[in-house]
């Protein structure tokens, strides 16, 4: 059934730029000489190395592993040597991130203990999971979020309701619509595995109506499976349809509450791509080591969707797509509207990058010159919110840097999705203000707590010290008092003998 | 009007302004406010460096004193211009920059022991007001960087000068993001 507008407040319909790579097909990049694996995927959690430098690993060998719940393992794509774990460009948060560089040997060996999975029933589910963590699997929706921590907070919510998120609403981005094309058994295997790791009765893939083919090489694909728990539901082609939260709104009509999980209003929201992951490792026993990335934008020659190595450098991606061409002007992990500006085509492809646009003057246009101008308080950020937030009054607690301001107009629940300084006549750049004073906020509120955890100490230590003196003054008083009295009693009987 | 109406009106004011004055009087000394609750008040603005720079042993004294009137707000050096500000926000007072008397605000940072040259002598140990520095005589000492307030109170026991401060390592979290188009 098709929603006439979206449930979430706004969004915007976008120029989508997906048709220059969406109907070709997914090239197979050949494994490169060298792959640089960065410690952090992209969820903004770095994973811990278990090798060292120059251990010899093969395909598959695990080389850090999750250290926390945010952290996603991380395993060799080529076979090698690891020749340095060292600080170097990547596509992280700052520029610069501690990598784990493998050369290859030019072998293809396998780590032997990769196997597929007997049989995805006879798992329990909470050793799926945790086979989940161990294979590395996490959201390729471009979050890079650790599959198997959504799995947890989900089952420990009991969620009966897994969505597939096959929106896609990024403009440039495709490999999603060319995975669903081409892929579509693998998306409804994985589907298939998830819902048992979940216990979910019902699973909904959730697509744009702009994907008529994916629609229909899933929807073949359901009807030779005839599974009524799984189903298609086609969506509004409106940015930011597959933000999760506006996802699951315009599904099921639930809106997650702010500060709130998807899993505690009874929804999980996985990435179509996940699903396929899934399948991957299900199949063939391969963790998360490749992954499908859309190379495009005007200054590449041939735009088109590749899989390839996670660790790749984006060079070989873009020489995949038949290198520069015209005056790029800026290379983007990602698409023009959340994507991230890199410095070097040497970064390595993380999990987390969905694509790569190599963007020239024409396709930023205006906003190349962006010359910020005043607010004139048109409310034009506040039509298009997709989170109902009113930027404009954000903005001014922005500049006033008011931490009060900003947690009461909902800096917290701004998904990041840039319509507002799209939009703005002003060309102020909104969405990286807001990012700017969330991470303020972040470290102000990193700040109160270890202020409040020395507090804590100080009055322990206080407390021990005056304990430690009272205790001694005790002591003492006693040694003196026993001092006293053996000196009475030494006195007495030699008076009464004396 | 008559003179006997004067005096009653200003017996009745002088009456009213004694009554009033005695009971203002009680009110203040049995009712005076939470001494507690304001000390508690300013010590949460301070930074808990513990640092003892303003001259009293930890932020909690400080903030007794600057409750009871008998330290001026300028005296943190740690907490620099935006505290001095905080508080004279939470008293209305007029703020001013921290007193140079005091020390100078630095960026933050962390003790570091250089192990090597660390004779184990256990002489930082009791200096550190936030049991930050593990080690026992004769072992080496380490510094738990996440607990460490950078008081620099540890840098005077030490008889071979292995301790050395260290800018706080630099996080993802504090770097600028640039926007990608």
């Amino acid at each position: 059934m098709m929603a006439a507008r979206p449930a979430f407040p706004a969004g915007l319909a976008l120029d989508a730029h997906k048709q220059l790579a969406a109907g070709l097909p997914i090239v197979e990049l050949q494994a490169p000489a060298q792959v640089v694996l960065a410690l952090d995927q992209g969820s903004g959690s770095m994973a811990q190395p278990v090798v060292a430098v120059g251990a010899k690993v093969a395909i598959g060998t695990l080389v850090a592993r999750a250290g926390d719940a945010y952290a996603t393992a991380i395993h060799a794509s080529i076979a090698g040597t690891v020749s340095a774990i060292e600080q170097r460009e990547a596509a992280v948060d700052g520029g610069r991130g501690v990598c784990i560089v493998i050369e290859s040997d030019g072998t293809a060996a396998i780590d032997a203990a990769l196997r597929p999975l007997p049989d995805l029933t006879a798992l329990n589910p909470d050793e799926l999971v945790r086979q989940l963590r161990d294979a590395g699997i996490a959201g390729l929706g471009g979050a890079a979020f650790p599959t198997a921590t959504k799995l947890s907070a989900a089952r420990t919510h009991g969620v009966q309701r897994l969505l597939l998120n096959g929106a896609e609403c990024e403009p440039w981005v495709c490999c999603d619509d060319a995975l669903m094309r081409s892929s579509a058994s693998d998306v409804v295997l994985g589907a298939r595995i998830l819902q048992h790791a979940l216990g979910t009765a019902e699973c909904v893939i959730a697509i744009e109506d702009d994907k008529p083919e994916a629609i229909a090489a899933l929807r073949a694909e359901l009807a030779q499976q005839d599974d009524a728990a799984l189903s298609i539901e086609v969506v509004p082609a409106v940015y930011p349809q597959g933000a999760e939260r506006q996802l699951i709104t315009t599904v099921t009509g639930i809106e997650v509450p702010s500060g709130g999980l998807p899993a505690e209003a009874g929804v999980i929201c996985q990435n179509v791509a996940t699903a396929a992951a899934v399948a991957r490792w299900a199949q063939c026993g391969e963790p998360a080591i490749s992954r499908v990335v859309t190379v495009t934008g005007s200054g590449v020659a041939r735009p088109c969707n590749v899989r390839a190595l996670i660790g790749t450098p984006l060079a070989a991606l873009i020489d995949a797509a038949g290198g520069y061409q015209g005056t790029p002007m800026r290379l983007i992990a990602g698409g023009n509207m959340t994507g991230r500006a890199l410095a070097s085509d040497e970064v390595g492809l993380t999990k987390a990058i969905n694509c790569v646009l190599v963007a020239t003057s024409a396709d930023l246009g205006v906003r190349l010159q962006a010359r910020e101008a005043p607010c004139i308080r048109c409310g034009d950020c506040a039509a298009v919110c997709p989170a109902g937030l009113l930027p404009q009054q954000l903005h001014r607690a922005t500049l006033a840097d008011d931490p009060e301001s900003l947690r009461r107009l909902g800096a917290h629940d701004c998904i990041d999705c840039g319509l507002c300084d799209f939009v703005c006549p002003s060309q102020i750049p909104l969405a990286h203000r807001f990012r700017e004073a969330r991470r303020r906020l972040r470290v102000a509120d990193a700040a109160a707590l270890s202020a409040a955890a020395a507090k804590a100490r100080f009055e322990r230590r206080e407390q021990r010290l005056r304990a430690a003196a009272a205790a001694e003054q005790q002591t003492l008083d006693t040694v003196r008092s026993r001092a006293r009295e053996g000196r009475d009693g030494a006195t007495g009987p030699a008076d009464g003998t004396g | 009007m008559s003179p006997d109406a004067v005096i009653t009106a200003v017996g009745v004011a002088a009456a009213l302004a004694a009554a009033i004055g005695l009971a203002l009087g009680w009110a203040a000394s049995r009712l005076a406010p939470d001494d507690g609750t304001l000390v508690a008040q300013i010590d949460a603005l301070l930074p808990q460096t513990q640092c003892g720079q303003c001259q009293f042993p930890g932020c909690r004294p400080y903030a007794a004193a600057i409750a009871h009137a008998q330290a001026d707000i300028d005296r943190c050096p740690p907490g620099g211009d935006a505290t001095v500000r905080a508080l004279a926000a939470l008293l209305d007072r007029p703020a001013r920059p921290v007193n140079p008397a005091y020390g100078v605000s630095k960026p933050a940072q962390v003790a570091w022991i250089d192990e090597e040259r660390c004779i184990g002598c256990a002489r930082c140990l009791p200096a550190c007001p936030v049991d930050a520095i593990v080690g026992a005589a004769r072992q080496m000492h380490t510094v738990i960087v996440d607990q460490c307030t950078g008081c620099e109170l540890c840098l005077p026991p030490c008889p071979v000068d292995c301790i050395e401060l260290r800018p706080v390592p630099v996080v993802a979290a504090r770097y600028r993001m640039h926007r990608a188009a």
